[in-house]
């Protein structure tokens, strides 16, 4: 399985990972072997199979709707690299 | 004092018991050992006050009654995040993170008395089978022959530790084989309780649906003690198990006699080293004296186990690590002038995460990409229901466990450099186990002709771990390993 450096880029911009131009030709014979190694699976008869959801049949739990956590914003802001007036502060994000 | 390390948690905890041992003697000879450990680099962040607290109020409480635990110092893989304690999961992205919260299971360790040493080495994200991309650096092997060796990953500071005697018990957490190859690796006892038997509420995630943290002990006594603090249904894990929980030690009876022992026959590979065969044929001939049924059975899909990890491993993993996004916690990149919020994270994680990392958050990213996700996915988790039924279908026969090598090789050198998928065949015997939500137990079993420890593997059947933990302790009993690395660090 061959994957072009058009693809690598393609993969890190989805992944949210800077990766730069140099880098993606390296990248991309990388992602060829694994891929490669994965395309073991269609020697495989998954006919009739269903893809597993949970390892362990159980029935989730349910629990009645409503709050039972909150009013944490100190601890929930202590390790923010950025927090300002009790919020996270980011770059701009619309202009 | 150092020899003081050297117990293990049955033998502390009855000393302790009995009044002939304090937590704050024992606690102290720990500290003293993991401090003056540096060369293994197995414990990243020491908590000494935070131990002696802890052992002193083990001490005022000590007494027959005592919990199951009480005074025992451990150590807990980095993965678990430990209240005002660092917990970085051995990545920068997460650098000076100290979680406000506990994790369930520390919590309940430490309900149980237990004692935190401090924080120990690991794989990033538990990515890796060497703990070779840790941001600490290297943990090394205590056991070494001329040049330095991995210990195994990706809990590979707890098995240092837990192998050179600086803490008495360790965390660990296994994904694809993260406690089992470790501890085979030095010559230790570690467990992965079935999918669902501990909670996962405050580790690090990393795969969610095969991630399962379990006790890295001495023995497999000391196994069953710290695996019963462990488990227990939380409703803050939806997928934790609301069943009742067994005396693990009171079925340590080792007695295994009409128990059906299944020997897979695809687990013996081609080019499997002729030490690794005639081990997992003696620890066949051991069972078979202790009485059990020997059987040759079949698990068809066993090749395809490490392929179907390779892609819902990453899959989840990429979902997972979606979260480090330099807004709520860890490292955030440097911006320069006019870099939006686009820029912030993917600057950000590019610094945050290493090479490993990187590659299978993105190798994740692909195969759930828009026109991949059927073919690769879909595809990986439908032969992950067959390798399911594959064991589902043996324990249908009558088989009770399951023996096989725990690793293909003993312990490798650090920096021998294997490319990924050559690192990935690593966990080619516990990967199995993981894909199918089981129990497996690593067990030490024989030197090989270097003098380096080597495991067998136990699986047994789901929730099935009080019987599980009896198969491995027949098997320790009659291997009857003690061998010890020589102190070199």
């Amino acid at each position: 399985m061959s994957i072009d450096t058009e693809t690598a880029r393609r993969v890190a911009k989805l992944a949210r990972i800077k990766v730069e131009d140099d880098a993606l030709p390296a990248l991309a014979q990388e992602f060829g072997a694994i891929l490669g190694f994965i395309e073991q699976l269609n020697e495989v008869d998954v006919d009739g199979v269903e893809p597993m959801t949970s390892v362990t049949p159980q029935r989730l739990k349910r629990r009645d709707d409503v709050v039972t956590d909150g009013s944490q914003q100190e601890a929930v802001l202590k390790n923010a690299p950025d927090a300002r007036e009790g919020f996270f502060a980011v770059p701009k994000v619309v202009e | 004092m150092s020899e003081l390390s050297k117990l293990t948690i049955a033998a502390a905890r009855d000393a302790m018991r009995k009044g002939d041992l304090t937590s704050a003697e024992l606690t102290g000879a720990c500290l003293t050992e993991a401090e003056t450990s540096g060369a293994l680099n197995a414990f990243v962040h020491h908590t000494p006050e935070l131990a002696m607290e802890q052992a002193k109020a083990a001490d005022a409480r000590a007494g027959t009654d005592a919990p199951s635990l009480n005074g025992v110092p451990l150590g807990i893989k980095d993965l678990f995040c430990t209240k005002g304690v660092a917990s970085q999961a051995a990545s920068k992205i997460l650098e000076g993170f100290k979680p406000e919260y506990e994790s369930t299971v520390t919590t309940q360790l430490f309900d149980a008395g237990a004692v935190m040493l401090g924080k120990l080495n690991m794989d990033e994200f538990a990515m890796g089978s060497s703990n070779e991309t840790s941001v600490y650096g290297n943990a090394v092997n205590p056991w070494k022959i001329d040049a330095e060796l991995t210990p195994g990953g990706s809990s590979g500071g707890s098995a240092a530790a837990v192998a050179a005697d600086l803490c008495l018990g360790a965390t660990g957490t296994d994904t694809g084989g993260s406690i089992r190859q470790p501890a085979a690796f030095t010559g230790i006892t570690g467990i992965k309780p079935t999918y669902g038997r501990v909670s996962r509420w405050g580790i690090v995630a990393f795969a969610s649906s095969l991630d399962q943290a379990g006790p890295m002990t001495k023995d497999v006594r000391d196994a069953a003690i710290m695996l019963q603090a462990m488990c227990g249904h939380d409703p803050k894990d939806s997928t934790s198990a609301d069943i009742a929980v067994p005396d693990f030690e009171a079925a340590l009876t080792g007695d295994i006699k009409g128990k059906t022992i299944g020997i897979p026959k695809e687990y013996r590979m081609d080019g499997m080293p002729a030490e690794i065969e005639k081990l997992w044929a003696d620890g066949t001939a051991m069972l078979k004296d202790a009485g059990a049924k020997i059987v040759d059975i079949t698990l068809p899909h066993t090749k395809y186990a490490l392929p179907a990890y390779y892609v819902i491993a990453p899959a989840e993993a990429s979902s997972n690590l979606a979260r480090y996004d330099g807004v709520r916690f860890g490292h955030r990149a440097k911006l320069e002038q006019g870099d939006g919020i686009t820029e912030m994270y993917e600057k950000t994680r590019a610094e945050g995460f290493g090479a490993e990392v990187q590659r299978r958050v993105m190798v994740g990213t692909y195969v759930l990409s828009a026109g991949f996700y059927d073919a690769y996915y879909n595809r990986a988790r439908k032969v992950r229901a067959l390798i399911k039924r594959d064991f589902e279908a043996v324990f249908a026969d009558g088989v009770d466990a399951i023996l096989t090598p725990a690793t293909p090789s003993a312990a490798f050198e650090l920096g021998a450099n294997f490319d990924p998928i050559q690192m990935y065949l690593n966990d080619v015997f516990t990967v199995t186990v993981n894909l199918a939500g089981l129990p497996g137990i690593a067990v030490p079993a024989g030197l090989d002709a270097k003098g380096l420890p080597l495991g067998l593997q136990l699986i047994g059947k789901p929730w099935e771990e009080a019987e599980l933990l009896n198969v491995a302790y027949s098997l320790e009993r009659a291997a009857g390993f003690v061998a010890k690395p020589a102190k070199w660090w």
